[in-house]
């Protein structure tokens, strides 16, 4: 039988430039925060997943790096990779030793540092992110290109424009200025956002995430030790998972990303919501939005808009707070930052302050039912991990 | 045209070698390499390893491919058994587990999907001009990633039917296939 699990501790970096820090310091940062927002020490913690992609910095074992840094040793560790969902994949194995009961308490952590590589080289890693050997080498595709693939078919298809898309950067920088945390803190306008130049037609600079450092970390516990540790745990109550084809050839449609829909599907399933009511009981939510397309096809595959209506949405500023479901209200990666394998245990952090309502005011959402979700992509849709968060028990 | 022209390639290059230049003379007036980044002052230390990364990739189960490739021919594997047929070639098939498949020639024409310029390029592409990339579906069902011969994206549009051609790619010298718009 598995047991109820619950967040009992978050903390969350600045994002951003951060050559201030070195990766074990910038993953101390968030472990500090949460350790102390859990009230627990390192013994305490019985295991730590530690998520990171790496290959643009300098360490190759970087969990035992942050495991020594922050004094969690010999606990027992390991570094996991899911591409830009790895944070979530973190959490999903360290909600797994506590369900399962193999420990009563463990540490999701995520850390990247992409700046300890030129932009040229951390442009070169995440384009071979998909099928190196068939899409890469020869056609050098990059990571803003795979998404153009989707954002191309999905202009066609739904006649949606490049305005369009720039709306969820203009939102997403709305929320970001609000956010200390972010890595850009400053309003955007459609215009500015339109003559920034081509980095994938049709994709620009400013319907791109930008390269960031940055962690997070999350504390997990049993019900039993949560208890005893606060009045205001966060559970988690559903994590739902999926994958896809590694090379985009092998894909049926560029205007949904298959793997979100069944992450989807299997997490409303497991939390039992059911998706056509989904905007009734979401209070708020932190999509994948790497690009701006990507958090459009999100709205459609996560059920908050029909299909070819997620263009809607944003034109209509429904996922602005007092909209139909305020999305991405910590600046989402468009906005916050996008530290690739942090970015997971960033959303679950962001989220479980947004139900404790512990987030700066203006943008804070209202929590009415408690309930929060974050939807975390890794790569063009090769992974999908969808986390339903809750303030009351399973 | 464009021979003299200044690539990204060649502005990524002048920017590192300005950039280890100027670590070079800090180390020396130092003694250790360290150097204010140029943004934030803040203190960082150069690596003074390097590491240089190129694969080698067995493709002994595959090598029909390149050969027929190499031979102005694109070619896919079937499986005998059930019939799926695979692009990229791949040797077994994971629906009935038989091995060893067959090959067969792919058409030459089909309807474009979708597509996108790459117009910041990963470093080992930026020699390169701005180049188009596209996904074309083909009536035995399977899609094929390659370059389109096209400059502007806003020629392009999803439908539109392409003919694959075998080209060589320079200025490398080996062949590869490519998307020609049918006009
Ligand atoms: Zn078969």
């Amino acid at each position: 039988m598995s047991r109820n699990v619950a967040i009992v501790g978050v903390g969350h970096s600045k994002f951003g430039v951060r050559n201030d820090v070195s990766l074990p310091e910038l993953a101390w940062e968030s472990i500090k925060m949460a350790l102390e927002d859990s009230g627990l020490e390192q013994k305490d913690i019985q295991y730590v997943v530690v998520s990171n992609v790496g290959g643009w910095s300098s360490e190759p074992l970087p969990a035992v790096v942050v495991n020594e840094y922050a004094g969690i040793c010999p606990t027992g560790t390991v570094r996991v990779e899911a591409a830009c969902a790895s944070g979530s994949a973190a959490v999903k194995l360290a909600y797994d030793m506590v369900a399962s009961g193999h420990v009563d308490i463990a540490m999701a952590v995520g850390v990247e540092k992409m700046n300890e590589s030129p932009t040229p080289t951390v442009v070169e890693f995440i384009g071979r992110a998909g099928n190196y050997f068939w899409e890469f080498q020869n056609f050098g595709l990059t990571f803003p290109g795979y998404y153009a693939l989707y954002m191309t078919a999905y202009m066609h298809k739904y006649g949606a424009t490049e305005e369009d898309f720039c709306k969820v950067a203009v939102k997403n920088h709305y929320y970001g200025a609000r956010n200390p945390k972010a890595q850009f803190q400053k309003e955007i306008t459609i215009e500015k956002c339109m003559a920034s130049r081509y980095i994938a037609w049709p994709i620009k600079l400013f319907d791109s995430s930008p390269i960031t450092d940055g962690s997070a970390a999350v504390i997990l516990a049993s019900e039993e030790v949560a208890k005893q540790l606060t009045d205001s745990p966060v559970w988690i109550r559903a994590i739902g998972y999926a994958s896809d084809t590694s090379n985009l050839s092998k894909r049926d449609t560029f205007t949904s990303l298959r793997a979100g829909v069944i992450a989807g599907e299997k997490a409303y399933k497991m939390a039992g919501i059911d998706k056509d009511k989904v905007l009734n009981i979401i209070d708020v939510a932190e999509v994948h939005d790497c690009f701006t397309i990507a958090e459009v096809m999100a709205y459609e595959d996560l059920g908050f808009a029909k299909r070819g209506e997620g263009i809607e949405m944003i034109r209509n500023e429904e996922t602005y707070i007092g909209g139909k479901i305020p999305v991405n209200l910590s600046g989402g990666l468009k906005a916050k930052g996008h530290p690739i394998a942090a970015t997971g245990e960033g959303m679950i952090a962001e989220l479980t302050n947004q139900l404790l309502n512990r987030v700066e005011k203006d943008r804070q959402a209202p929590i009415k039912n408690g309930y929060a979700l974050a939807h975390n992509i890794g790569g063009t849709g090769h992974y999908a991990y969808v986390t339903i968060l809750s303030l009351s028990k399973p | 045209m464009g021979e003299e022209k200044k690539t990204l390639k060649d502005m990524y290059d002048s920017q590192m070698k300005q950039f280890f230049e100027f670590v070079e003379s800090m180390k020396k007036s130092l003694g250790v390499p360290m150097f204010p980044d140029m943004k934030s002052g803040r203190a960082q230390y150069l690596d003074q390893r390097e590491i240089t990364l190129k694969f080698i990739i067995s493709i002994e189960n595959i090598k029909d491919f390149f050969n027929a490739l190499a031979e102005g021919k694109l070619l896919a594997t079937k499986c005998e058994n059930c019939n799926e047929i695979y692009f990229p070639p791949q040797r077994d098939c994971p629906k009935c587990k038989a091995s060893g498949l067959g090959w067969i020639e792919l058409s030459r024409e089909g309807e474009l999907v979708t597509f996108t310029q790459i117009n910041v390029k990963p470093y080992s592409f930026s020699h390169y001009d701005d180049y188009i990339v596209g996904i074309v579906r083909l009536p035995e069902g399977v899609n094929v990633t390659a370059w389109i011969r096209e400059k502007d994206p806003t020629k392009l549009k999803p439908g539109m039917k392409m003919r694959l051609e075998i080209v060589k790619r320079e200025p490398e010298d080996y062949y590869t296939y490519e998307w020609v718009p049918v006009s």
